[in-house]
């Protein structure tokens, strides 16, 4: 199943490339194939067709037909449509100006609420604050304990003045530890509540009272990235009980697409905050959306790959770097910095692996070698600001230096400043308007591959001078990219 | 239907005796429909099965199969359409082999529980320990969580309401293997008619945490057989449901599925995609929080409710 969409989706890609225009039909396809993806991931049926409607709507505007690429402009409207749903930019927790913050935790049964608490106990703790955690779910048996043993693992308070396995008030228990924390100046109140089902009256109406005897800062709904269709009935249920402002998602470190978080997020339009990752209480982090639309429409890194390859390669970058070329200012730093950045997409390598649809894209990454990125970077790294700046300053004497600094040898440095010279002289005839040589530069070899392993086929090509300056400007960023010319037919280096 | 008689061996002479255990029944799932159904309103099926974890593979075909069985039976009403789906589901779901394995009269029964973190592992042991005390067996059970804060103090709780022997680790974190064989050690020195043993949650992603598994039920082989290993999977889970099925058979042989908080909204529609590809029968479902709250699961009870009106 891995890979389906992402196959199917850039096959689809493939064929209207050569076309360049999406028609109607087209995107009903594509969208038939992202709507089943949607709902492999879990996301409810209803939000999936809410989705879709609006993916179509946009798909069929001017953005896309006026797009010099319509069907990147599609996945990219796919994704941002995901994007934004999921909260857009990931939101900070929310503290009161007078502390104590009240953070009260709700969810369903086995969602992961109490390992939470403490997740969050320990992180609140590494950013300077003094967490108490308060033991309110003194239903399930042995909570009261399981929380204690994590605020002990985490280093901090608890208050858990009540035995649990239904013996005493959860409300009151709340009502108490604010005053609590109050006199031992804790800035934060970490509530952890019994799990409950959206339909349990009772158990609905002790959340709420929790809530009105607290006044939290922040309701916490703790969801389970397995959650299937019931997602959307339970966070309504949650919402309209307990008053919802933000979800975490737990076992993330799992299979599971995790499709609810969409649900979720549809349904309360509240942000996600956080992601839970394992069972040790380190394994937490700030929410990513876009990792987590990735992850939902099983693009594997795809998109993370276009957009990738976009903050690697934008226009504004390639803009300076072409004036650096033309001024002849281009260094060994820049040098560095182009390669650190390819190093970025380099470590995806393995994830490409599994993506039969990036083949174009696995092939030039294949083609770089990472060892020797890391001797390239240690010499750059070794040599002085001056060095850098100029390298024809570089004498015998420094070589041997920066050689020892960086473990290598001297004629690794002498081999990276050839090639970094050659890199330079090649970029410069080609901000000229291109010579035959540009068909053998490839990322790999800029990024410090062994050259002569890659030799272009000596396949002679005239680049095209284009009387349109948009075309014109595409065509020297493909350059610069190393990319085989847009026009040539032979498959951007990003597939799609 | 299912029939809760159970063999073990009798206390004085070594002959088998038959132990009758109080019926549980399934009741309370909530329906599908509450609407009106007609031949117009079968395309519409499939969004609703979709929303209940069916899935799109198993929802598709449902759909298909209804609408021609409806057409040869000549069924259009609401009622008839009702029960042709009914016909239909429980005819993937009925299976011989639904009930708990506790017929060989080999003792102890020995039972493994397992599953993804939070699904209902624990309390569905203290569920069946009570049952089976009830009915005047012999319980031990075995804390083979010993990860988890706070893991075993929770099976000590339930076996305390199931009245229950409790077999704990000797020192935290201890090999969870070594527990299992002492759980089952234990059993038989104590002439129990079961050793039930419960495992740390894992997520059916992490090879070690799996490979674990098959560990302990080696450890549990060197005295005894395996009757049953049970996974428990929550009625909330959506197609994930079907990795965890694939993953846990694979290393440890389940032999039946647990359908966990079927008292929430959730249908636990996953469970038929599971049942159709990996072939492992639902044996018990939970029903809530109480040591009263479960029952064994019936293909005509559970499809009953779905179609009900
Ligand atoms: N409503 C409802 N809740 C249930 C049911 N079964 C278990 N629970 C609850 O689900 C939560 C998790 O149950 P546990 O038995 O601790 O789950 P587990 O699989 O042992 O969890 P770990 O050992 O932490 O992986 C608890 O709060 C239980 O009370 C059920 O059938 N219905
Ligand atoms: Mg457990």
């Amino acid at each position: 199943m891995f890979g389906d969409l992402s196959t199917r989706l850039s096959d689809t890609f493939r064929n209207l490339r050569t076309r360049g225009k999406l028609t109607e039909a087209d995107i009903d396809g594509t969208l038939r194939d992202i709507r089943k993806a949607l709902l492999e991931a879990d996301v409810s049926l209803d939000v999936v067709k809410d989705f879709v409607a609006s993916v179509r709507v946009r798909a069929l505007g001017d953005e896309v037909s006026k797009a010099l690429n319509p069907a990147e402009q599609v996945v990219q409207i796919v994704n941002s449509e995901l994007v934004e749903i999921l909260g857009g930019e990931s939101r900070q927790l929310r503290l009161a100006k007078n502390p104590p913050t009240v953070i009260m935790l709700a969810g369903l049964q086995g969602s992961g609420k109490t390992t939470l608490a403490g997740k969050l106990a320990l992180w609140l703790k590494s950013q300077q604050q003094t967490p108490l955690l308060v033991a309110c779910d003194l239903q399930r048996p042995n909570a009261v304990n399981q929380l204690t043993v994590l605020a002990e693992r985490a280093g901090v308070d608890v208050f858990a003045p009540e035995p649990g396995n239904g013996v005493g008030d959860p409300v009151k228990v709340a009502k108490q530890s604010i005053d609590h924390a109050k006199s031992k100046a804790h800035s934060v109140v970490i509530i952890d509540t019994a799990g409950r089902l959206g339909v349990d009256e009772e158990m609905m109406q002790q959340a709420i009272d929790i809530r009105n005897q607290t006044d939290p800062d922040e309701v916490l709904f703790v969801i389970d990235a397995m959650l299937g269709q019931d997602a959307v009935d339970v966070a309504k249920a949650f919402n309209d009980g307990v008053g919802v402002t933000g979800t975490v998602l737990t076992k993330l470190d799992g299979d599971a697409r995790g499709g609810a978080a969409l649900s979720v997020s549809s349904v309360i339009g509240e942000n996600v905050l956080f992601s839970s990752t394992g069972e040790n209480l380190e394994d937490f982090e700030p929410f990513y959306p876009e990792r987590m639309a990735s992850r939902i429409l099983d693009m594997g890194d795809v998109l993370t790959l276009i957009e990738q390859a976009q903050k690697t390669f934008d226009e504004k970058q390639q803009q300076e770097l072409a004036e650096k070329i033309a001024k002849e200012s281009f260094t060994l730093e820049d040098f560095l910095d182009q390669m650190q950045q390819l190093k970025k997409m380099g470590s995806m390598k393995s994830l490409l692996g599994m993506m039969p649809g990036a083949g174009n894209m696995k092939k030039q990454m294949e083609d770089f070698d990472e060892d020797e990125l890391k001797h390239t970077e240690a010499i750059i790294q070794s040599m002085t600001p001056v060095e850098r700046q100029q390298p024809r300053v570089l004498n015998g004497s420094r070589r041997q230096r920066i050689a020892r600094g960086s473990g290598t040898t001297v004629t690794e440095v002498n081999s990276l400043v050839n090639r970094f010279e050659q890199a330079a002289k090649m970029m410069k005839t080609m901000s000229k308007g291109g010579t035959p040589q540009m068909q053998g530069m490839n990322m790999a070899q800029l990024g410090g591959g062994n050259p002569s392993a890659k030799k272009s086929k000596g396949k002679k090509k005239k680049v095209s001078k284009s009387g349109n300056p948009a075309r014109r400007a595409a065509e020297e960023r493909a350059l610069l990219e190393g990319k085989p010319n847009k026009t040539d037919g032979g498959g951007s280096a990003f597939g799609l | 239907m299912v029939d809760f008689k159970f063999w073990r061996k009798g206390a004085k002479q070594d002959e088998l005796a038959e132990v009758e255990l109080p019926k549980r029944d399934l009741s309370g799932i909530r329906s599908l429909f509450p609407g009106e159904m007609s031949s117009d309103s079968i395309q519409d099926l499939e969004d609703i099965l979709l929303m209940a974890d069916f899935g799109f593979q198993a929802s598709e075909d449902i759909v298909s199969q209804l609408k021609s069985r409806a057409n040869k039976l000549g069924a259009t009403s609401d009622a008839e359409l009702r029960l042709v789906l009914k016909d239909l589901l429980v005819e993937y779901l009925q299976r011989e082999d639904a009930q708990l394995n506790l017929t060989s009269g080999k003792l102890p029964y020995v039972f493994l529980v397992v599953g993804v973190n939070g699904a209902g592992k624990t309390t569905t042991i203290g569920k069946l320990g009570r049952w089976l005390s009830d009915g005047g067996w012999k319980v031990v059970l075995g804390a083979a969580d010993t990860f988890r804060a706070a893991a075993v103090d929770q099976l000590a709780t339930w076996a305390k309401r199931a009245e229950t022997d409790l077999v704990s680790p000797e020192k935290p974190g201890q090999d969870p293997a070594s527990v299992a064989y002492q759980t089952v050690s234990r059993a038989i020195e104590t002439d129990a008619d079961i050793a039930i043993i419960d495992t740390a949650g894992r997520l059916q992603n992490k090879k070690d945490l799996m490979d674990e598994l098959g560990k302990i039920r080696r450890a549990v082989e060197k005295i005894a057989q395996v009757d049953e290993v049970l996974l428990v999977i929550d009625s909330t889970t959506g197609q994930n449901g079907l990795s965890q099925a694939r993953a846990f058979s694979e290393v440890a042989d389940v032999t039946g599925m647990v359908l966990t908080k079927l008292d929430g909204t959730a249908k636990g529609g996953v469970l038929y995609a599971i049942q159709r590809e990996f072939d492992i029968p639902v044996k018990l479902v939970g029903v809530g929080e109480g040591i009263n709250d479960f029952a064994f699961f019936s293909a005509e009870q559970f499809a009953r409710g779905l179609v009900a009106r």
